[in-house]
């Protein structure tokens, strides 16, 4: 259809008025996408920019080494093992299942194992590597090493990881490691962010949970560039940590091996303290177990092994096992009953084998009884009825006062876990406890360390050290921290006359050193470390009437759990004391024939710095106690081991 | 003096055409594919052969394929424009029955070695249609109802073929293209008033049957626009897209973060930052100056469009220029306005910068048609 000129040029005006509005539209609309570019780019661009970088730093966390822990000449005692393991990256790899068929002809790996390594490729972004193999033996390690052409995408790596190279030695003391639980950060009030970190590992129990702040160290921290994906560009900066500071133990391991040695799998605790410094020297628990198990993340198998021992491994009985202290505890009412004027050193008590009390009688352990006995012979001998006597005219009050002087019903603070405090009964401790009234007869039970009394080898250990030293000996277990010597005043002198000090250290003398003593068959032979002590023996519970009537008079005829507890303490040069001990056996029976020997090699050990000479010894037992130590050298540790062990 | 006299006399024949060419817009046309080149080597790392190169190659093809358009007389592209029109719906049934499915929709169609993608093309022949049906109606009888359901007709049947693919960007640049040309070829405005009104009805009419078991909408296009209508809400899902090209083009600031230094886009922290997220990459790396260089080379663009209708006597050659113009606008904004977090994600290209084929091809070949009306103008 053809128009005229004249309809054209009016319909092109028509349309550039058309085009003259729309032209209106597109530059309004142009106007507000420049103002929108200037308010992105120009105005908000600040909290852009912030938001760009956090999408492309990531900051990493680089954990600290954390401090070695070891025994008073640097024996290494708690380490940082090089630990091998094997990683595969997917996409280096390649064909994953070939590398892996010939990865499984290298190392052991079960058909699990291969599984669980599919399901993490699987899972993971190919740049990410999986851990196929970890704690591989050395050997298999190299293995895969000098094949590592034949194996792309494989990664031999070197970790770090906690081990405790004296195993069960220090399995209470040290402790041990383990993953961070929820409960861990639970616990702390502001948690170090280093504990996020995966498979990082946190003090449990033991000197390395009580001492974790000074045993971790602090974190270095590097900023590094990351993808969208999450792929590690490159590392921007890097801030190095602080290593944690090593920590050196009072103890002596060798000493310690050699008491957890001489315990051997009695259900037992031994503590030999430096009576001049509080040091302890062996602090020992048996049966031990192995602290690496839990390290490594213990099995269900071994955990109910441990868990359903009746000598509960896990239990640290040298601070933690609260015994009643038996006759070892004569020491404290006869020293309260000097203290408070009630005896001297002279005066005598006539033991006829009981004494009647109300219709109540409470019998010596000797039948017969002991006669007329002064102080020296009542310890000498173990005289229970003397202390009878002389407690009904101390009073509880007096005898428990004496108890805390001497360490007894106190918690000593060590950086170990589940120090028991232990019970030294008063009258208001049995109203608030039991709510009863206190009778006379609790306070008898109490004079030999029977009844409410309870105490552990550690308090034991003490109390003999401030016995045998007249001072406020206090334990302690860190000997230095980083290099730098832990500091410690001199013990204070108890407020104590040395004339009652002096009368009971002679009743202990002859305990070891005399012909009715209860203790004379593990007297020192050798003068030089002439040995004063104590025994113990006490009840779980009585043999009851119709245990009597069946024929069981004696321990050996009842099962093990219900035999007497057999205790001892002790110290040694008697002339000029240096260590203090005390062991318990748990149901071992005498405290004479069972806790005394392990006491007295315990000494000697610490006393001669090897393995006691023979000439120690009584002529008499000369023969046998040679037996005993040679089968007791093969279980000890090879002695000296690497002194002043390097960092990994 | 007859039309068919006036164009014989007139118009430049053989290689005086060549000096007729409107010149200054092949100049900018070629500048902003340039700036193109210059984001697809950068965000390939340096690397020119990922994205680059295939981009210089077709920009190549289509610049030639523009000359020999342009050097056709446009009549015959009006005398062919039924045709066209007709050939590229064919196609659109087509992919609705062989097509490639791509990114959840029918939008490719291989034949051969060429993929095409039919709704591109339609945004041009549709043009093309509604030009030359302008120009055969008496101007007298635009706005008469009977007039204006048929250049509906002409929208909305192809609209409709690209809604069910689904391509929810493209039909609604093919609705808004087609309104353009018919309000450019001077249809009554109350007729614009009327849509707009039922428009707004019928996006409340869309939210209120959301959940209905007849809603409008697929699923994934109502979450798109809860994205784009809150796009922090869901960082990491739908959001994330949004949240990401915002931070690159904010983080950019005044003079951007240097040529090859963008964060956003070398770390792949950017979406699709090749094709529809490009823009994004621009700014991050030469700021708010490199974005607004980029707008005013566009908007020279559109104004030499513009102004090359309006010198146009000739009403085919007005309506289409100002068509193409409108659609190479409705790129821009819809593209703009979805990266700067202004409208849903709706996959619009930004014209001579997104790298991609079909797009690149098809606005070449429009701007031929548009360089053979400014030859062959009626002065």
């Amino acid at each position: 259809m053809r128009r005229s000129p004249r309809d054209t040029e009016e319909s092109a005006r028509r349309v550039n008025r058309r085009a003259l509005l729309l032209g209106g539209a597109v530059s309004a609309m142009f106007a507000v996408l420049a103002a929108r570019m200037r308010f992105l780019s120009v105005e908000q661009a600040d909290q852009f920019r912030l938001l760009a970088e956090e999408n492309r730093i990531n900051m990493r966390l680089i954990p600290p080494e954390r401090g070695l822990i070891q025994d008073r000449n640097g024996k290494l005692i708690a380490g940082n093992e090089q630990n091998y393991r094997v990683t595969l990256t997917r996409e280096d790899a390649g064909d994953v299942e070939a590398v892996l068929n010939r990865l499984s002809h290298l190392i052991p790996l079960t058909a699990e194992d291969l599984e669980q390594v599919r399901k993490e490729i699987d899972r993971n972004s190919p740049f990410v590597p999986v851990l196929v193999a970890d704690r591989v033996a050395w050997e298999d390690f190299s293995k895969v090493a000098l094949n590592a052409p034949g194996l792309p995408g494989v990664t031999p790596e070197v970790g770090l990881s906690r081990h405790y190279p004296l195993y069960e030695d220090f399995s209470h003391v040290v402790g041990y490691v383990g993953p961070v639980s929820e409960r861990d950060i639970a616990e702390l009030t502001d948690p170090d962010p280093v504990l996020t970190l995966p498979k990082f590992q946190i003090g449990k129990i033991g000197v390395e949970r009580w001492m974790e702040d000074t045993l971790r160290g602090h974190a270095g921290n590097k900023r590094i560039e990351v993808n969208a994906v999450g792929r590690v560009m490159r590392e921007l900066e890097r801030t190095e940590g602080v290593p944690g500071a090593d920590i050196e133990l009072t103890i002596d391991a060798d000493i310690q091996n050699f008491v957890q040695a001489r315990l051997g799998d009695q259900s037992a605790a031994c503590v030999v303290i430096d009576v001049t410094t509080g040091e302890l020297i062996a602090c020992t628990s048996a049966p031990g177990f192995d602290p690496n198990l839990f390290v490594r993340g213990i099995s269900q198998r071994d955990y109910s092994t441990l868990m359903e021992n009746d000598h509960r491994p896990l239990a640290n009985k040298s601070v933690q096992g609260a015994y009643p202290p038996g006759s070892t505890f004569k020491v404290v009412t006869a020293l309260a009953a000097l203290a408070a004027g009630v005896i001297t050193p002279d005066t005598t008590h006539y033991c006829p084998g009981y004494i009647e009390f109300g219709n109540r009688r409470f019998h010596c352990w000797k039948h017969g009884g002991h006669g007329t006995v002064d102080l020296a012979r009542s310890l000498e001998q173990s005289c229970d009825v003397f202390y009878y006597e002389v407690a009904q005219k101390v009073g509880i009050e007096a005898i428990a006062e004496m108890g805390h002087k001497l360490g007894l019903g106190v918690r000593h603070d060590l950086p170990m876990s589940a120090i028991a405090e232990g019970i030294m009964p008063t009258k208001d401790w049995k109203q608030e406890r039991w709510g009863q009234d206190w009778r006379i007869g609790d306070t008898i039970n109490a004079s030999i360390g029977q009844g409410y009394v309870l105490a552990t080898p550690l308090q034991l250990a003490v109390m003999t050290a401030r016995v045998a030293t007249g001072r406020a000996v206090v334990p302690r277990l860190i000997r230095s921290i980083g290099g730098k010597p832990v500091e410690m005043a001199p013990p204070e002198p108890l407020d104590l006359d040395p004339a009652y000090l002096q009368a009971v250290r002679q009743g202990m003398h002859d305990v070891m050193n005399t012909e009715r003593g209860t203790a004379k068959s593990s007297r020192i032979a050798d003068d030089a470390m002439m040995m004063a002590g104590k025994t113990g023996t006490s009840q779980v519970r009585n043999i009851s009437a119709a245990e009597r009537a069946r024929g069981v008079t004696s321990n050996d005829d009842l099962p093990w759990n219900r035999r007497d507890h057999a205790l001892f303490v002790g110290y040694a040069p008697y002339a000029a004391p240096r260590y203090a001990v005390s062991v318990v056996v748990e149901h071992g029976g005498g405290g004479s024939a069972v806790a005394a020997p392990i006491a007295r090699d315990a000494i000697l050990r610490a006393l001669t710095g090897g393995i006691p000479p023979l000439d120690a010894y009584p002529a008499a037992q000369r023969s046998r106690i040679e037996t005993d130590l040679n089968a007791l050298k093969e279980k000890l540790r090879a002695s000296g081991g690497s002194l002043r062990t390097t960092r990994a | 003096m007859s039309f068919l006299e006036y164009r014989v006399k007139t118009a430049p024949t053989g290689l005086r055409k060549v000096l007729h060419v409107n010149w200054p817009l092949v100049v900018l046309v070629a500048t902003v594919s340039a700036i193109g080149f210059l984001v697809l080597y950068s965000i390939a790392g340096g690397r020119l052969d990922m994205w680059a190169e295939p981009q210089m190659k077709r920009f190549g093809v289509g610049m030639g394929m523009m000359f020999a358009i342009a050097f056709v007389p446009i009549w015959f592209w009006r005398n062919t424009s039924a045709l066209l029109y007709g050939l590229t719906l064919l196609l659109l049934v087509a992919v609705e029955l062989f097509g490639t499915v791509g990114m959840g929709a029918q939008r490719w169609l291989d034949i051969g070695p060429i993929r095409i993608q039919p709704s591109e093309l339609m945004k041009v022949t549709m043009v093309m249609m509604l030009a030359a049906y302008y120009d055969w109606l008496d101007p007298k009888k635009v706005s008469h109802p009977l007039w204006v359901l048929v250049p509906i007709l002409l929208i909305v049947v192809p609209t409709f073929l690209v809604v069910i693919q689904p391509n929810l960007g493209t039909s609604l640049m093919l609705l808004m293209g087609g309104a353009a040309v018919m309000f450019a070829a001077g249809v009554s405005i109350w007729y614009y008033v009327v849509v707009i009104a039922l428009v707004v009805g019928a996006v409340t009419a869309v939210f209120t049957t959301r959940g209905t078991e007849w809603q409008f909408l697929h699923d994934y296009q109502y979450r798109r626009i809860d994205t784009f209508l809150d796009p922090s809400a869901d960082p990491l899902g739908a959001g994330y897209n949004i949240m990401q090209a915002k931070i690159a083009l904010g983080s950019g600031g005044w003079s951007g973060k240097g040529f090859m230094q963008g964060t956003q886009s070398r770390l792949n922290f950017l979406p699709e930052k090749h094709t529809d997220f490009i823009f994004t990459t621009l700014g991050e790396e030469f700021g708010f100056v490199g974005t607004l260089t980029l707008l005013v080379l566009y908007g020279l663009i559109l104004l030499f469009l513009f102004s090359s209708a309006m010198q146009n006597k000739d009403r085919f050659s007005q309506l289409l220029i100002l068509g193409i113009g409108a659609n190479f606008f409705l790129y821009i904004a819809v593209n703009m306005s979805m990266v700067m977090g202004m409208a849903p994600v709706v996959g619009v290209p930004l014209p001579f910068l997104s790298y991609g084929g079909s797009v690149m091809l098809v606005l070449l070949i429009a701007f031929g048609l548009v360089q053979s009306a400014h030859v062959h103008r009626l002065r």
